[in-house]
């Protein structure tokens, strides 16, 4: 049968294409475009080809931030991805348990990122902060504003307790979706408590962990505003991670250029990144 | 290897219960012989599942025992007792090769390399896996799954039951008919009591020497396919298993005389003295003959199947399904039927009359 040719179903798509033009094509091109180019303002632009990629890709500052940026999100990841897993498998199966587990967990994803900030920031405070004058009390010499290492140990607790309920929850819900009968002939079978989640819990889980794993990655590489509200990057530079010194050199010193190249290196590497993860994760999945 | 007896087995889901209906397993009380291939039939939510995983000891039941060979394993876990279940849908450990998902029961109970590679081959030779051995078994498709599970099954030589929870469901129709002579033919090699689960009454007759069947959270009968068939002694018995099923029509008994709709029924049993608050009589299609004088009945349908017509009839009590020969001729509009007094039975309140 031969299907007739209408061109005007294009007409439909019209409404998408003008929203997501405006929300991210523009804005994006508009980067690509300051990218290549110089101004001094006065909406006069100069070409400037790839010097700001080359000045971005050779400069310590670029590295220094990248390299806080990965191992921020090693961290993270390392301490979330565990934890949410054993949280996930200690949490009740049924009953009333189950809704307040839920319930508790899901709260610190429903607070803005900026009141995050905002509240650890007071709770870390080292004279009147409550985590802060503990620590001060039991004989720890902690100061989050001016030891880098307390600044970073307090940024990397404020992130697993923001996050790491998104991975139980994804982790839950991957653990409840496996069949009794699973359970049951591993109980038959005679194996072990570790043999059933290195066999049938993990292996089931792979899915939502692949998930949660590229969603805390990204959200990790691009976290701006609790940082920016905990520490602002400081003490010194000791957390300016990559967004934190993208918008200090786009918007403090308004080095326009080389900013735009920055973001699009930035994004590039969250996408590279994002696109070998999941393909490598799901390379077998195709026959099953 | 050993006997395995249920005695006065009662299960419930339910924290307290109140009406019968709230019991899942009501008073089981059966012996599996050594070596004996049984079928539990039933249809869905009977309680044949609930029974097996008891048996397992997947489940602990609310009251009763469980003994193998007379020693009491109702505490015990499902590795002490011993045994291998089989599942409806395929379980196979997704990360592991054909290989180690067969080796896995054998591994986890410290058996040797050298054993688990000689029973594990042996057992991968049974159910045709030897080509696939070292792939992975995410890999396969649903039947070759099935047989990794069935294998896990058989791989442990001491067992002391094999159970199948319905484990043809998943398997195409053609395969299922190869996969079900397998296991009889393993029955055979092998000798171990295997438990048979299913609701398809011509898997469980061509699988079983015995049959069990459930109700309602009861056993109602245990026997031979022959014996269900001929003397179903229950009249969901009759129901289920035949096709179609037996005729059940309500009589009424006065003073020993059995009578449908005041037709005097002859049987061979003798019901004087009882008294039941609903009498019935129970007749297979395949025993009832058209004939001069007897059961007035009209004619509605006759459906020829080629080996024989099976011809729908209705009388003041009811609508009676009868079969015949292919070549006899049928009268139309109405006719008499006649039953077969060895194969008339009475039941009183839903059981048979003796």
């Amino acid at each position: 049968m031969n299907k007739t040719v209408n061109q005007k179903a294009w007409l439909f798509v019209i409404p998408v294409f003008v929203l997501v033009a405006f929300n991210a094509i523009i804005p994006l091109m508009t980067v690509v475009n300051y990218a290549f180019q110089e101004t001094f303002g006065n909406n006069v632009f100069m070409w400037e080809g790839t010097r700001w990629f080359k000045q971005i890709l050779l400069s310590d500052r670029f590295h220094a931030a990248l390299g806080r940026q990965i191992l921020f999100t090693l961290i993270i990841l390392f301490i979330q991805i565990p934890l949410g897993i054993f949280i996930a498998l200690t949490m009740p199966k049924e009953g009333i348990g189950v809704s307040v587990c839920l319930v508790l967990m899901s709260m610190p994803l429903l607070i803005p990122w900026n009141v995050v900030g905002a509240m650890w920031n007071i709770f870390a405070l080292p004279d009147i902060g409550f985590l802060g004058h503990s620590l001060n009390a039991l004989g720890f010499d902690y100061n989050f504003t001016q030891q880098s290492g307390d600044a970073w140990f307090t940024t990397v607790l404020m992130d697993v307790w923001h996050w790491t309920s998104l991975v139980v929850l994804l982790s839950y819900a991957g653990l409840r979706s496996i069949q009794p009968a699973y359970y049951q002939a591993a109980e038959i079978d005679g194996a072990s408590r570790w043999s059933v989640f290195r066999h049938i819990e993990l292996p089931k889980m792979k899915k939502v962990l692949t998930i949660a794993i590229l969603l805390r990655f990204m959200d990790s590489f691009m976290i701006y505003t609790e940082p920016f509200v905990l520490t602002g990057g400081g003490p010194g530079n000791a957390t300016a991670f990559l967004s934190i010194d993208l918008v200090k050199m786009a918007l403090g010193q308004f080095d326009l250029g080389p900013a735009a190249a920055m973001s699009l290196i930035y994004f590039f590497i969250v996408l590279t990144v994002c696109w070998v993860f999941y393909n490598l994760m799901m390379k077998n999945e195709g026959q099953s | 290897m050993s006997k395995i007896s249920l005695k006065n087995l009662s299960h419930s889901y339910l924290s307290s219960q109140v009406n019968k209906e709230d019991w899942a397993l009501r008073n089981v009380n059966i012996d599996w012989n050594d070596g004996g291939a049984y079928a539990l039939l039933g249809p869905s939510g009977c309680g044949k599942t609930t029974l097996l995983n008891i048996i397992s000891g997947l489940l602990n039941p609310t009251e009763g025992q469980i003994l193998f060979n007379d020693v009491d394993v109702t505490n015990k876990n499902p590795v002490e007792r011993n045994i291998a279940q089989i599942f409806q849908f395929p379980v196979i450990y997704d990360t592991m090769t054909v290989f180690n998902n067969l080796a896995f029961p054998l591994k986890n109970r410290g058996i040797s390399e050298q054993e688990i590679k000689n029973k594990v081959e042996e057992i991968a030779e049974m159910l045709e896996l030897t080509s696939t051995l070292h792939n992975r078994a995410s890999g396969l498709t649903a039947d070759g799954k099935q047989k990794i599970s069935l294998g896990r099954g058989l791989v442990r030589s001491d067992v002391n039951v094999i159970m199948f929870d319905e484990p043809l469901t998943v398997i195409d129709p053609h395969l299922k008919w190869i996969l079900r002579s397998k296991l009889k033919e393993l029955h055979q090699k092998i000798n171990r009591t295997m438990i048979y689960v299913t609701h398809d009454q011509t898997e469980a007759l061509t699988f079983a020497d015995q049959v069990v069947v459930m109700h309602e959270a009861e056993i109602v009968q245990i026997g031979t396919p022959v014996e269900l068939f001929e003397k179903p002694r229950h009249t969901f018995v009759g129901h289920f298993i035949g096709s179609p099923g037996m005729n059940i029509l309500p009589c009424k008994i006065d003073n020993g005389a059995i009578s449908i709709n005041g037709n005097m029924i002859e049987t061979k049993i003798d019901i004087k003295d009882k008294s039941f608050s609903k009498t019935e009589v129970g007749i297979r299609p395949e025993f009832i003959e058209f004939n001069e004088s007897g059961l007035p009945v009209k004619i509605l349908k006759v459906s020829n199947t080629g080996r024989h017509k099976i011809i729908d009839t209705e009388s003041e009590s009811g609508k009676i399904k009868v079969i015949a020969k292919s070549s006899t001729n049928i009268p139309t509009g109405s006719a008499f039927l006649n039953f077969k007094k060895d194969y008339t039975y009475v039941y009183g309140d839903n059981w048979i009359i003796e």
